[in-house]
C-alpha cells in the first residue's frame, strides 16, 4: 500500500514575524523556514503505519519554488521512500494545491493522503478537506489517532472536534489532516540525512499535471494586529480584585 | 401577508438610490438538543455586513424531534433570517462531511446563493472547504471582519498579522467565521421565519457512503460553554498535575467560569483536548481571561488575545505573557488562586 504525504515549507513556528511597512504581507526574507509542524506529524504517522508492515511506500510531496526541495530532503531524511515536487513560483491558495494534489493521487494511486490540519503561516485549514471533496474520497480531519485495520480496507480515525472526541470509520482511500496530539515527530538522524541524498525526487510542474491554475482571490493588504494598551503589575490578591472590580468593572 | 412583504422588498431594491447587487445567504447551521447553536447565530450576524437586502436561509440538517424544535428555534432566533430549510434524514444524523457537502452542493445549485457561511467551528471547518472544492471556489476561512460584500479580513501567523482578501470569482462567495468576532445581542423577531422541508427523495441515490460515525467522548459539565463564556480560566503547565488543576476548577466554579487550558497542559494528560485555547485549539474572546501558569507563547495568545480584560499570574516576571495581560501578579499560583477563591465576592 502507498502512502501519499503533502509537506509544506513555512516560517518557523518560533519565528517572531514582522509585517512589511507596504503592508504587502509578511517578512520572510532571510527568516527561518521549516516543515510546517503539522506536516511532520503527517510524514510521522505515514513512516509508523510503514514501519508496521501495511504500507510498502511513503512518497512526500511538495508544492512550490525551488527551496521546497529542502523540506522535501528533511522528508527523505525522516524516512520517506521517495519525493515529489511540483514546482511553482505562483501564490498558490488552497484549492490549486489541493486540484495539484488531486492530479498527482490519481497518477500515484495511494490509498491514503495524509496531510497536516493547517499550515502556520497562512492558518487555512482547508487544503485536506478539499482535495478529499475533489477525490470524492472520505476525509478524517484533525485526526488524534488513526488505526488501519489489517486487511487495509478501512480506517478509525479518532477526531478533535469541539465538544470532545469523536470516532469515524473511513473506507479507503481516504484523506486524513493530522492534529497535534497524533504523535510526536521523529528527528531525522545523520545517516538518514545522508542516505536521503541518493533517494530519488521527481520534478513536475502544473503543466504537466494538466491542472489550470485560476486565482480567485486577491490579498489586497497585510496588517498587523490592533496592539493591546500596556497593562500592570499588581502587588496582591486584594489589588487585583478591587481593579477588576471597580476599574475593569468585569466582575 | 408574505406577499406584501415581498412586494415591498422588490419596490425598495428597484428604487433603492444606490442599487445594490442582490445578496442571498445560505448559512450552514448546527444544533445541539433541539436549539440552535449560537456561533451560527454569530453567521447570521456576520451575513449583515455582507450588504443590505440580504436573504438569508437557515439550514439544518439532522434527523428526528430535536431537529424540528432546533428548526423552530432558528425560525425565530433572529430577525435576519428569511427562511429555514430543514434537511431530515437518516443520513445526516451524524456531522459527516461527505454527506452534508454533497447536500450544500445540491442546495447551491438549486438555491444560486451568492454567499455561503458557517461559523469557524470544528463542524464548519470540517465542511465548508470541501463544499467550496465541490463548487470550484476558493474560500475564505476564519473570518473576523466583513468590509464588503467580497472582501474579508482573517488572521494569519497565529493572529500576528491580518490578511484583508478579496474574492474575485463569481461563484458563490464562501466563508467561515469566527463567532466571537460576530457577537450576538438578543434581537426580538415579530413573527417566525417560513420552515421548508429539503427535498430529498432524489439525495445520495447514486454515492456509496464510505464514512460511518462510531461514536464520540465528551466532558459533561455544567460549566459555561468555553466558546462563549463570559470569563475564562485557564490553567497552564505551571499547574503541574491534573490534581492540581481541580484548583483551577473551583476557582471557575466561583466565578460562573469556565475552563481552558494551553497545548502544554493537554499534552500533560492534565485536562482533555477540548478545553484547549490556541491557535489550532479554541479561540476565544471573553470579558475576562485568567490564565495561571501560563507561559504566554505565541500559539496560545493567538487563541485569547482578543479578551477584554486578561489578567496573568505567573513566577517568572519575564513570561511572555505579561506582555499582553491588563493585569498581571508575579508570584505562586498556588497561593495565590486559593487567596482568590477565599476573598473573590459570591456571585449572585
Amino acid at each position: 500500500m502507498k502512502i501519499m504525504v503533502a509537506i509544506k515549507r513555512v516560517v518557523d513556528y518560533a519565528v517572531k514575524i514582522r509585517v512589511k511597512p507596504d503592508k504587502s504581507g509578511v517578512e520572510t526574507t532571510n527568516v527561518k523556514m521549516s516543515m510546517n509542524p503539522f506536516c511532520e506529524i503527517a510524514l510521522e504517522e505515514a513512516l509508523r503505519i510503514k514501519e508496521s508492515g501495511l504500507a510498502s511506500e511513503v512518497v512526500a510531496v511538495s508544492i512550490g519554488p525551488a527551496q521546497c526541495l529542502d523540506t522535501l530532503r528533511t522528508g527523505l531524511a525522516m524516512g520517506a521512500d521517495r519525493g515529489i515536487h511540483v514546482e511553482s513560483t505562483a501564490n498558490l491558495y488552497p484549492l490549486a494545491v489541493a486540484k495539484l494534489l488531486k492530479a498527482l493521487a490519481e497518477l500515484e494511486n495511494p490509498r491514503l493522503l495524509i496531510l497536516g490540519k493547517q499550515a502556520i503561516d497562512d492558518d487555512c485549514n482547508q487544503t485536506g478537506q478539499m482535495v478529499a471533496g475533489l477525490l470524492n474520497w472520505p476525509q478524517g480531519t484533525f485526526a488524534s489517532k488513526v488505526v488501519l485495520d489489517k486487511e487495509k480496507r478501512t480506517m478509525t480515525v479518532d477526531r478533535e472536534v469541539d465538544g470532545g472526541l469523536e470516532t469515524l470509520l473511513l473506507e479507503l482511500p481516504a484523506v486524513i489532516t493530522t492534529d497535534l496530539r497524533l504523535n510526536q515527530p521523529r528527528y531525522a538522524t545523520l545517516p538518514n540525512i545522508m542516505k536521503a541524498k541518493s533517494k530519488p525526487i521527481k520534478k513536475v510542474t502544473p503543466e504537466d499535471l494538466k491542472v489550470q491554475l485560476k486565482s480567485d482571490l486577491e490579498v489586497v493588504q497585510v496588517t498587523e494586529p490592533p496592539k493591546r494598551k500596556a497593562g500592570v503589575i499588581l502587588s496582591s490578591v486584594d489589588e487585583l480584585i478591587n481593579k477588576l472590580k471597580d476599574e475593569a468593572h468585569v466582575i | 401577508m408574505a406577499v406584501g412583504m415581498i412586494l415591498r422588498a422588490l419596490r425598495s431594491r428597484l428604487t433603492s438610490p444606490t442599487a445594490s447587487r442582490y445578496i442571498s445567504t445560505l448559512v450552514i447551521a448546527e444544533y445541539d438538543g433541539g436549539s440552535v447553536k449560537s456561533s451560527c447565530i454569530s453567521a447570521v450576524v456576520a451575513a449583515k455586513s455582507l450588504g443590505d437586502d440580504n436573504s438569508i436561509s437557515m439550514l439544518l440538517a439532522g434527523s428526528g424531534p430535536s431537529l424540528q424544535q432546533a428548526a423552530v428555534d432558528a425560525a425565530k432566533c433572529h430577525p435576519l433570517v428569511s427562511q429555514v430549510l430543514v434537511a431530515d434524514s437518516d443520513k445526516f444524523k451524524y456531522p459527516l462531511a461527505e454527506p452534508w457537502a454533497k447536500l450544500v452542493e445540491s442546495l447551491q445549485q438549486k438555491g444560486g446563493y451568492s454567499h455561503i457561511i458557517a461559523a469557524s467551528s470544528s463542524f464548519g471547518k470540517n465542511i465548508l472547504p470541501r463544499v467550496a472544492a465541490l463548487l470550484d471556489v476558493s474560500p475564505i476561512t476564519d473570518v473576523v471582519e466583513i468590509s464588503g460584500s467580497h472582501q474579508f479580513v482573517r488572521p494569519i501567523y497565529a493572529g500576528n498579522a491580518l490578511c484583508t482578501v478579496r474574492y474575485t470569482g463569481d461563484r458563490p462567495c464562501m466563508l467561515t467565521i469566527r463567532s466571537t468576532a460576530f457577537p450576538v445581542s438578543i434581537e426580538a423577531r415579530s413573527e417566525a421565519a417560513p420552515i421548508s422541508q429539503v427535498d430529498l427523495s432524489t439525495f445520495g441515490e447514486d454515492t456509496v457512503s464510505k464514512s460511518s460515525y462510531i461514536g464520540h467522548s465528551s466532558q459533561d459539565s455544567e460549566r459555561p460553554d468555553l466558546g462563549n463564556a463570559r470569563i475564562v480560566v485557564t490553567g497552564g503547565r505551571g499547574l503541574k498535575s491534573a490534581e492540581n488543576f481541580k484548583m483551577i476548577e473551583k476557582l471557575a466554579e466561583k466565578l460562573g467560569a469556565a475552563v481552558g487550558a494551553t497545548r502544554a497542559a493537554v499534552d500533560a494528560g492534565f485536562v482533555p483536548n477540548e478545553l484547549q485555547v490556541g491557535q489550532t485549539g479554541k479561540i476565544v474572546a471573553p470579558e475576562l481571561y485568567m490564565a495561571f501558569g501560563v507561559s504566554g507563547a505565541i500559539q496560545h495568545l493567538a487563541g485569547m488575545r482578543d479578551s477584554k480584560v486578561i489578567v496573568a499570574v505567573n513566577k517568572d516576571g519575564d513570561a511572555p505573557i505579561f506582555q499582553v495581560a491588563d493585569y498581571g501578579l508575579v508570584g505562586d499560583l498556588f497561593e495565590i488562586v486559593p487567596e482568590l477563591i477565599e476573598k473573590l465576592p459570591e456571585r449572585n
